[in-house]
């Protein structure tokens, strides 16, 4: 196969290689969706650990006395409020009351908070907060400076510890610190997007291959395994996280997507109003997580009733951990509720599936 | 690694093995290898009738659909109800228990257009 060279690639690109990754196009990178298998992998990191290079994800910093207080109104959660040393997952909203992205903003310093974004949005996302943001607010788009390394899954904290400079058990889930790893200068944050336990460590591109090493090399008796994006999305799908692009994209708004949790609705910020008023109204579809039997629901599935179009799959796969197929799909918010029968359109038969309480994964309390 | 001398290869990646005229049908491991874990397949009815090179069922990884052609015209005399519930088996042994139909030939002929063991191990590697 041939690799367009229009593709951007991580500084561990050449890890992946020699690590035997299948490479893939992933929103402008050439991405791992796989080294061992995406079962296997998912399954390491619900029962030992997994390490992933998310470096194609942005990182926005803002900085000054008023960037708090500006990206309060500029994204759905309570920013605001955010301690130093904390972060919170949010959206970035338009006008409209839409989602623009879904981002982890994290309180770095007094003054200081980085903002993570998806890949494919970096560029959207920078012009949507310059055109927005006041201007004694310093922006810096650091995305293609900094690497994003995450170890993932119950024996991540012990990992990463024996590389760390600090015990990283002691931060709280979405906790944030300035620490080192492997000897590089690193924020480590308790934060990830697998449903399980599991830290995300920023680093400048020049450390990553070092950091990247250690940590595999630290978890090497703890089973840890090199993870792709093929697995990142099963995790994610069981745990029933929002994926940009398919949950949710700028026509949906965040109460039909189930993400009303996210909106500090007594604070203002951007399409806060808009919101409110679907909040109010109730939204006339809704996500619906489902159990498909017969057939695997895939993005773009239509979803039926008695025969009738009524609605999408979003996300679908087969769920390796409950070991059943899954989907997320919009339907008519009176279809959505849990025991629901309907069927997923898959090359042209209606298959049978039932709505279910998500998320489909959660684990069990230490 | 002994290859069986009845083998025909297609270049989309299905085998065939005749016993008298029923072939037993099934995919490569390359095919395997790269669909990845096989969580689904989806084969045709007892009795149906297939043309060479149609599309008569789906095999689905974790990752994605991919339709299976038919490399030889038949009737399917039997599907493999065991993939229903152990579909991995596709993955474990392809050319073994992971099979997925059988058929009974309308056309020795057909298997002229298909690839030998060699023919089909030149292939592939054309691919890499």
């Amino acid at each position: 196969m041939s690799i367009d060279s229009g593709l951007r690639r991580t500084p561990l690109y050449d890890k992946h290689v020699a690590l035997g990754a299948k490479m893939v196009p992933f929103a402008g990178w050439e991405m791992p969706i796989q080294y061992a298998g995406i079962v296997s992998e998912h399954r390491a990191v619900r029962g030992a650990a997994g390490l992933f290079d998310l470096s194609h994800m942005g990182e926005f910093f803002f900085e000054g006395p008023s960037a708090l207080r500006a990206l309060d109104g500029l994204i759905s959660s309570d920013i605001a409020g955010l301690d130093v040393g904390h972060a919170r997952y949010g959206l970035l909203t338009s006008e409209q009351g839409t989602i623009v992205d879904d981002v982890i903003s994290y309180r770095v310093g007094p003054e200081r908070v980085m903002v993570v974004v998806n890949a494919s949005n970096i560029e959207k996302d920078a012009a949507h907060v310059r055109r927005h943001l006041p201007n004694d607010v310093r922006f810096d788009d650091r995305s293609m400076q900094t690497a994003l390394i995450a170890p993932q899954g119950p024996r991540a904290a012990a990992i990463l510890s024996r590389v760390a400079g600090m015990n990283v058990d002691d931060l709280m889930p979405f906790g944030v610190a300035e620490t080192t790893v492997a000897g590089a200068k690193a924020t480590v944050a308790r934060t990830g997007y697998t449903g399980e336990d599991g830290f995300e460590v920023f680093v400048p591109n020049a450390d990553a291959a070092r950091v990247w090493d250690a940590i595999l090399e630290a978890g090497k008796d703890d089973g840890i395994q090199p993870i792709g994006l093929g697995a990142r999305d099963t995790l994610r799908l069981e745990s029933r996280f929002s994926l940009y692009g398919n949950e949710i994209d700028e026509t949906t708004n965040p109460i039909e997507a189930g993400l009303a949790w996210t909106c500090k609705l007594d604070k203002a910020f951007l399409g806060r109003d808009r919101i409110a008023q679907v909040k109010e109204a109730g939204p006339a579809r809704r996500i619906a997580g489902l159990v498909v039997t017969g057939g695997v629901a895939r993005h773009g599935h239509p979803i039926a009733k008695d025969g009738a179009i009524v609605g999408v799959v979003t996300s679908g796969t087969f769920g390796p951990t409950v070991e059943k197929n899954i989907a997320l799909a919009y339907v008519p918010a009176e279809l959505a509720k849990v025991g629901t029968q309907l069927g997923v359109r898959i090359r042209e038969k209606d298959v049978p599936a039932t709505v279910v309480k998500t998320p489909f994964y959660k684990r069990s309390e230490k | 690694v002994t290859v069986p001398q009845d083998l025909r290869y297609s270049k989309e990646h299905e085998w065939v093995r005749l016993d008298g005229d029923i072939a037993t049908i099934g995919i490569t491991h390359f095919a395997q290898e790269q669909l990845g874990d096989v969580v689904f397949v989806e084969l045709p009815e007892k009795g149906a009738t297939i043309r060479q090179f149609s599309s008569l069922g789906v095999v689905e990884s974790v990752k994605a659909a991919s339709d299976i052609y038919a490399p030889v015209s038949g009737e399917v005399v039997e599907a493999n109800a065991a993939l229903a519930d152990s579909p991995g088996d596709v993955n474990a042994e392809p050319m073994g228990k992971g099979w997925f139909f059988k058929l009974r030939l309308t056309d020795r002929g057909e298997l002229n257009s298909l690839l030998d063991e060699a023919g089909y191990a030149a292939y592939v590697k054309n691919l890499g």
